[in-house]
């Protein structure tokens, strides 16, 4: 045992400095951080001020007898990062759907396969260059609004009215969110997702469709009564790890296609954190922003390691 | 005709025969029309590439065919300095990480040493906390490492330039240096957490075998730990280079110099500086693809059995 000791001090001792390094040591610092006020850009010391960022952050004051934010761009910007979320529902079905349809059997499985990953492989500064591209208003050049151009024509509007009926993907805050919501379905739906659910389908006992099929149960009654229910594990794993993801997602898609706009309708808490910690170097505040984030997240990654890993190597 | 296409496929469980209901022909066409949605945009993009820029509100399909914007994005910007530093980063993040893995893997593993258990939870503990979180003092570290450094060793060696031939390559440490683009990156608790979740499957017979025939725990792990982790090494190593490639806000705050800006970095700044000029970003964007769609293609199979062996929380 004694020599395996040393063996192991050997083996983890190139990982282990660095974890210290980079992981458990920033860990550390940043959770101090929040209790400071350093501003980097000043030169000064960092400046020790208890919860008076937290206050800051997510405080009230009560002026006029009204309930007024200390940070209302907290709470709007947390508002959008939650209202982006909507996509993960979509995300998932769509996710669910591609892989019952790619579960039959057929020639060219692994081609279509592929296919549907590409967008999720390639998710990154290219794809939101692509997509600011797809939503250019002018529908010569904008690949979504020119298809809704044409359908226009096609029912008969005049060059006016089709015109007014465009939206505004990426230059108006009512549809930005949109704009993104479908961009995120686009890129997770045939991602990891479809994957772990085509995995999830390979351990559906046999049997189980066998039984519903002598009780003369049909297609739907399939999906409905097995399919769906012997998935549950697989889902509940995707549906958190996605909100985990949601929560602290957003900021490249938002810094290279609407720089947060319009009106800071696109705005997220990462973007949030971006801003304050290398933008304007508050690096106190941003630390303090981190935690909440990390707050957040936290009980439902305790959630999934509790019952989610688990229950899905059970499945 | 199924028998052999399963054999090929990692991914699909072994042993029971998956059952499958023959496709029809609505399958094919949803399947197709899913897939031309899926599609559309980057086909829009690679066509896009190779158009004169007034052609661009022309239709889709380019009336004259042109390479310029392919000749004009490498001409007009580092954009193979760009194109190598990703390389680099990517290449060397890669390698290290899956060696520093797959050792401190094998520790968690295999060998039996006091307190193992408990600097593992610290690991699996860190595995949740957001890059966020960790990206705010990284960020200061980097800023204020040569400082600190000069300080500590009475020189001011640490805050200076290094030059590969006449050209730029960054400084020694700090901001705008490749130890800061690369030595963050070389460890990582995912693929600790990830290769030690296979280790733990591979059998301990051929293990205790070796130790029998006196070998030592490096020649376990040399000879028989190693040759039968390819699997997993060759999944984790894919993901770290996917990872770098596309890496944004780490490069994006690290680096001053345009010298030392990665891709990712460089096309943002191209697709701000030429908003209109469709051709250019197109022809950007694809460049930055093919490597991944390439990886992903002829890795495939370690790629998908990858993406569940980290899914399973232990």
């Amino acid at each position: 045992m004694k020599r395996q000791g040393w063996a192991a001090v050997g083996f983890l001792t190139p990982n282990l400095i660095g974890f210290l390094i980079f992981t458990l040591g920033p860990v550390l610092v940043a959770a101090g951080l929040s209790f400071y006020r350093y501003q980097l850009a000043s030169g000064l010391a960092p400046d020790f001020t208890g919860l008076a960022n937290f206050v800051e952050l997510v405080g009230f004051d009560q002026i006029d007898g009204e309930w007024k934010a200390r940070d209302p761009y907290f709470w709007q910007y947390l508002g959008n990062t939650l209202f982006l979320m909507l996509n993960i529902p979509f995300s998932m079905a769509g996710a669910l759907v591609l892989a019952v349809l790619l579960n039959k059997e057929m020639r060219g499985r692994i081609v279509f396969r592929t296919f549907f990953f590409i967008p999720h492989l390639c998710h990154g500064v290219a794809i939101f260059m692509v997509w600011k591209m797809v939503f250019t208003f002018e529908p010569n050049v904008g690949v979504i609004n020119g298809m809704l151009w044409g359908f226009y024509k096609f029912i008969g509007l005049s060059a006016d009215q089709a015109a007014g009926l465009l939206p505004g993907w990426l230059i108006d805050k009512n549809w930005a969110k949109p704009a993104f919501i479908i961009m995120f379905v686009w890129a997770s739906a045939g991602g990891f997702n479809m994957i772990l659910y085509l995995a999830g389908l390979q351990n559906i006992p046999p049997e189980l469709y066998e039984a519903a099929e002598i009780d003369g149960a049909g297609w739907w009654a399939r999906l409905r009564y097995v399919t769906v229910p012997q998935l549950a594990p697989t889902t509940f794993f995707i549906f958190v790890t996605s909100v985990i993801g949601g929560l602290q997602g957003g900021f490249e898609a938002a810094y290279i296609m609407t720089g947060g706009g319009p009106e800071g309708s696109t705005t997220t808490m990462s973007y949030y954190i971006y801003t304050q910690a290398y933008d304007r170097l508050e690096i106190g505040y941003a630390a303090t922003i981190s935690m909440v984030l990390f707050g957040l997240i936290f009980p439902l990654t305790m959630i999934n390691w509790r019952y989610g890993g688990k229950r899905l190597e059970a499945a | 005709m199924a028998e052999e296409r399963e054999g090929l496929d990692l991914d699909e469980g072994r042993g029971r025969g998956p059952r499958r209901d023959q496709a029809g022909a609505a399958t094919y066409i949803l399947l197709l029309f899913l897939l031309s949605g899926m599609i559309l945009p980057l086909l829009w993009t690679l066509l896009t590439s190779f158009k004169y820029n007034v052609d661009v509100t022309l239709g889709w399909i380019p009336e004259r065919w042109t390479l310029d914007n392919y000749v004009g994005v490498v001409e007009a910007f580092s954009f193979l300095r760009y194109y190598l530093n990703s390389l680099l980063i990517a290449c060397v993040v890669m390698a290290v990480q899956v060696a520093t893995s797959v050792m401190a893997a094998y520790a968690f593993a295999r060998l039996e040493f006091r307190g193992r258990d408990l600097v593992f939870v610290g690991y699996l503990a860190t595995m949740m906390i957001p890059s966020d979180v960790l990206m705010i003092p990284q960020f200061v570290l980097m800023k204020k490492i040569p400082e600190w450094l000069n300080l500590t060793f009475g020189t001011d060696a640490f805050s200076g330039f290094v030059y590969f031939r006449q050209h730029y390559v960054g400084r020694i440490v700090g901001l705008d240096s490749f130890f800061a683009l690369i030595a963050p990156g070389c460890f990582s608790a995912y693929g600790t957490f990830m290769l030690r979740q296979f280790l733990l499957g591979i059998s301990h017979e051929i293990e205790e075998a070796a130790y029998i025939d006196g070998c030592s725990p490096w020649g376990v792990f040399r000879y028989v730990i190693l040759p039968l982790s390819k699997p997993a090494l060759a999944a984790l190593a894919i993901f770290t280079f996917l990872g770098r490639w596309r890496a944004f806000l780490w490069p994006l705050i690290m680096t001053d110099s345009d010298s030392m800006m990665v891709l990712s970095v460089g096309l943002a700044k191209l697709s701000d500086l030429y908003t209109n000029n469709y051709g250019l970003i197109c022809a950007g964007t694809v460049l930055m693809l093919i490597p991944m769609i390439a990886v992903f293609v002829l890795c495939q199979r370690w790629f998908i059995s990858g993406i569940q062996l980290g899914s399973v929380k232990g």
